[in-house]
């Protein structure tokens, strides 16, 4: 009961995600690869469209990253049929809570929002639970209503979930005690768990820490899953902002102009302040 | 062909002399002290920025539309779909940004320098009134892009106006023009925003210069310059404006644009201080983002709005408070009694009033920019009437030493010793 | 007085200099608010390439599709209003078609790919308004000699089955043909994409 109430104190913190819960993964994506962008067009279309839009891109501008008009439309269009089409979602924002609980939200800038750490996080911390309404939970998102939509990619995993806490006197609130509880969840989401109390005297920080373990000979399975999502988020950044690539190159062209316009301002500047003693 | 230059300019100069007139009495006879230093660039480079942000601001509402259902969309259609419409949005949102940097720092200047101090006030309070109109441009303007900080931000604010006695809850009616912040009140602000405020700096901009312009321009040394004329009736130790200022200025604004332009072409969001993350989340009025903070060039008022808890069962103190701190700024003319204008000649009582008054604004900057909660609580049981949140006492402290600055001004300013003026200025 | 020179053509130099250098960059800097006013993304989404159902156009059929936000004729020209094109050729202003735009395969004596099929801009080169069809059964309307064609409401324009003005008429030009292609015996794509033109 107490375990409960801890975890619904802490799932409000997981909306926002990060602030004072799991530690985020660095994400290692790189938008200047363009195969890895490819890649990660075709996850996201396959696994992601279906339920998720992404309203602000449209289809013609996946040229940018390699791509040709016949292999955009041969590979990545399923609901559209115009190139210049927005990558949207079959159905209305008002369906989707219907359907959902929640609108799956629109993820044309959610690499802006949440960030790309956030995101490579996120995916690759889902894990069964046969507690929940999905069967599905997330170790940075708690409660999360999306199902695991890459589970095929990923494969079986069990998951351990340590959280220590402070035992407080109802009645004095006074603290009394650390305890641990160690909660196992299998690949099928079943529970077993355990609470011991811990031994006195020393420091513990309260706190929850999520470990996950695949069967033996999954780890490169594990390594293909991971640069398969880097491969999303790179792509998910680069769809948040297209012009980002563009942006840093002009960017030097500027300063390179302005550099030589400072040299004739100041040049012009110490002509004229000869004047002044 | 110089001739025939030189023939229209006759032509237009027979018909309209004053344009002739105005550029002498600004520009090319303008007699500005010679001991301008690095603090005096941000006027210009302040009227820069007013261009820079009507002239982006113009070609963005090409794109924009101001509709609840349309607006976020639109500014997302001005970055992918517009061509060039990036660089438009970068420009405008470093700009505002920008906008605030350059101005503080102009107004630093005229308290290292006296530059409020007789026969200057009226420039001073035309000054403190573009900032005020600036903060409200800003105010209107975030909540155009229609984010999830734009509009709980617009929805704390307006709520602000709600808590003053007897007429805040129809105020703040008034001022939405629905029950919540909602369609009406994006396209009233956007109305303010483009047209109504813009017309309203421009106005006061130029009253700002004439009123300047009038008395002349204060130095460094906070020496009056005029007192000293040479035998052709010009002030010894002054330069004609144009060309030297001009040209001095063209280079300022040079490195200004390239500072400008790093910003916006490497690091557009700055960390989320420039651009807010949670901003890209279109808003929701159904769900309040976990942490509301307003933009950075907001977060020393804000930081004294939370830093005063609710007196008889209303949030108006803490308003009030808010209020006051902006307000207090018109008077400093009056509090400052020093015979002395520039912080050369001042002692150190003042030395560290000026001093103590940076820190403290920067402390509540940022903590105006962090929950409440950011330094932790306090381990022990003390007198907390009610919250133990080391950063709420430590904000309390900042703006009690806050308005010390002003309200002991004329205490401390009288008192201070002061070093003797020079007659020139020291270049 | 060579003293005094010196310095002043250096200053005058730098401000030339400068004046060039701080030219060229503002221009620079003018080009994304100039771009920015071109048609956007979404402008050229909707001016995409149309397809057309011919199956549904019967003989002596007039069609009107939308592209680009005109209206575009698609005619299943019959055996007379194909001969009447040679017929009327006398009365036409341009019959050669040398000053109106079309794509090169209809620069031939249909103004088109195809011979029974007549693609045009519906909108008169006068002033931009939409003409009429009128059948070579209108000849109380339009006059004893009229084989049939288009007439424009407005000013009084008149075209034939290939869009070509008759003289008198304020048009200047004969009616526009847009690149269009035949990718089977029912199906017409008028507009071309991005890719084909080079892009």
């Amino acid at each position: 009961m107490r375990r409960t109430l801890y975890i619904l104190l802490f799932a409000p913190l997981g909306v926002l995600g990060s602030e004072a819960g799991y530690r985020l993964d660095r994400s290692p994506h790189d938008t200047r690869d363009l195969v890895s962008l490819q890649s990660g067009a075709r996850t996201f279309v396959n696994y992601c469209l279906g339920c998720h839009g992404a309203q602000y891109m449209r289809y013609r501008s996946l040229s940018e990253i390699g791509l040709s008009e016949a292999q955009i439309r041969d590979n990545l269009m399923f609901t559209a049929d115009k190139l210049g089409a927005p990558m949207k979602v079959g159905f209305s924002v008002k369906e989707g809570k219907q359907w959902f609980g929640v609108a799956p939200p629109d993820l044309s800038v959610v690499a802006r929002s949440r960030g790309a750490d956030w995101l490579y996080t996120y995916l690759r911390t889902f894990y069964r639970d046969s507690k929940s309404t999905t069967g599905w939970n997330n170790a940075l998102f708690p409660q999360v209503a999306m199902p695991h939509s890459l589970w095929e990619l990923q494969g079986p995993r069990t998951t351990t979930i340590e959280s220590t806490f402070a035992e407080t006197d109802p009645k004095t609130g006074k603290v009394t005690g650390h305890a641990k509880t160690t909660l196992i969840l299998d690949e099928n989401g079943f529970r077993t768990e355990q609470t011991k109390k811990l031994q006195e005297g020393k420091d513990y920080h309260a706190g929850i820490e999520v470990t996950f373990s695949s069967p033996s000979g999954a780890r490169r399975a594990a390594a293909e899953y991971d640069a398969t999502v880097r491969d999303l988020v790179n792509f998910l950044v680069y769809v948040g902002e297209p012009a980002a690539v563009n942006r840093k190159a002009i960017g030097i062209v500027v300063l390179f102009v302005l550099g030589v316009l400072f040299v004739f301002a100041y040049l012009l500047k110490k002509e004229f302040w000869k004047d002044v003693h | 062909m110089a001739s025939r230059l030189e023939a229209l300019w006759g032509w237009f100069d027979a018909r309209m002399p004053s344009l002739a007139e105005q550029w002498r009495i600004h520009a090319s006879e303008y007699y500005a002290p010679k001991n301008f230093n690095f603090w005096y660039f941000f006027g210009s480079l302040a009227l820069l920025v007013l261009v820079i942000q009507i002239v982006s601001g113009i070609f963005l509402t090409m794109n924009y539309k101001p509709d609840a259902s349309l607006a976020f969309g639109s500014v997302e259609y001005i970055m992918r779909d517009v061509p060039g419409g990036w660089i438009l949005r970068y420009i405008h949102s470093t700009g505002a940004s920008a906008f605030f940097i350059v101005v503080y720092l102009h107004m630093f200047r005229g308290l290292l320098y006296g530059s409020y101090k007789q026969p200057r006030e009226l420039v001073w309070i035309f000054g403190v009134l573009i900032y005020l109109t600036l903060m409200g441009e800003a105010f209107f303007g975030y909540l155009l892009p229609w984010g999830q900080m734009s509009y709980w931000g617009a929805q704390v604010i307006v709520n602000l106006f709600g808590t003053v006695p007897f007429i805040g809850p129809d105020l703040a009616l008034w001022i939405r023009g629905d029950y919540v912040v909602s369609d009406a009140t994006l396209n009233r602000f956007f109305a303010l925003h483009v047209i109504a405020f813009p017309l309203v700096l421009l106005g006061l901009v130029v009253a700002h210069l004439l009123a300047l312009h009038d008395v002349g321009s204060n130095n460094p040394d906070g020496i009056e310059i005029k007192k000293l004329k040479g035998p052709d009736g010009h002030p010894l130790d002054g330069i004609p404006f144009h060309p030297y200022y001009t040209v001095k200025d063209i280079m300022g604004a040079v490195v200004f644009l390239a500072i400008f332009c790093v910003v916006m072409f490497f690091v557009p969001e700055v960390s989320g201080y420039f651009l807010e993350y949670n901003n890209f989340i279109p808003a929701d009025p159904l769900k309040t983002p976990q942490h509301i903070a307003p933009v950075w060039y907001f977060t020393p008022y804000y930081s004294i709005l939370r830093a005063v808890p609710p007196l008889f069962h209303s949030q108006f103190p803490g308003v009030l408070a808010m209020g006051i701190a902006t307000l207090i700024l018109f008077f400093l003319p009056w509090l400052d009694r020093s015979p002395v204008k520039s912080i050369r000649y001042r002692g150190t009582l003042y030395k560290s009033a000026l001093a103590g008054f940076v820190l403290v604004f920067l402390v509540l900057g940022y903590l105006g920019t962090e929950p409440t909660t950011v330094w932790g609580q306090f381990g022990f049981d003390a007198f907390f009437l009610d919250t133990k949140d080391v950063a709420t006492w430590v904000a309390r402290l900042g703006t009690v030493l806050y308005f010390l600055f002003f309200i002991l001004m004329p205490w401390y300013t009288a008192r201070d010793a002061v070093k003797p003026v020079p007659e020139r200025v020291t270049v | 007085m060579n003293e005094q020179e010196k310095p002043d053509r250096t200053r005058r130099r730098l401000i030339v200099a400068t004046s060039v250098v701080g030219g060229a960059t503002s221009l620079g800097a003018a080009v994304p608010f100039v771009a920015s006013m071109w048609p956007s993304e979404r402008a050229r989404a909707a001016g995409a390439p149309v397809e057309v159902d011919l199956s549904r156009i019967g003989p002596g059929e007039l069609a009107v599709i939308e592209w680009r936000g005109k209206p575009v004729w698609v005619i299943r020209r019959t055996k007379e209003m194909l001969a009447s094109l040679k017929a009327v050729e006398g009365r036409l202003s341009d019959p050669a078609s040398k000053a109106s735009e079309q794509p090169k395969y209809a620069e031939n004596e249909y103004r088109s790919a195809k011979p029974e099929l007549m693609v045009m801009e519906g909108v008169c080169t006068h002033l931009g308004c939409s003409p009429q069809l009128k059948g070579a059964e209108a000849k109380a309307e339009m006059g004893g000699d009229w084989a049939g064609g288009f007439y424009c409401p407005c000013h009084g324009s008149k075209f034939d089955f290939a869009g070509r003005v008759f003289r008198g008429a304020p048009a200047p030009v004969n009616l526009r043909v847009p690149p269009y292609e035949f990718v089977s015996d029912s199906i017409l794509i008028i507009g071309e994409s991005e890719e084909k033109k080079g892009a």
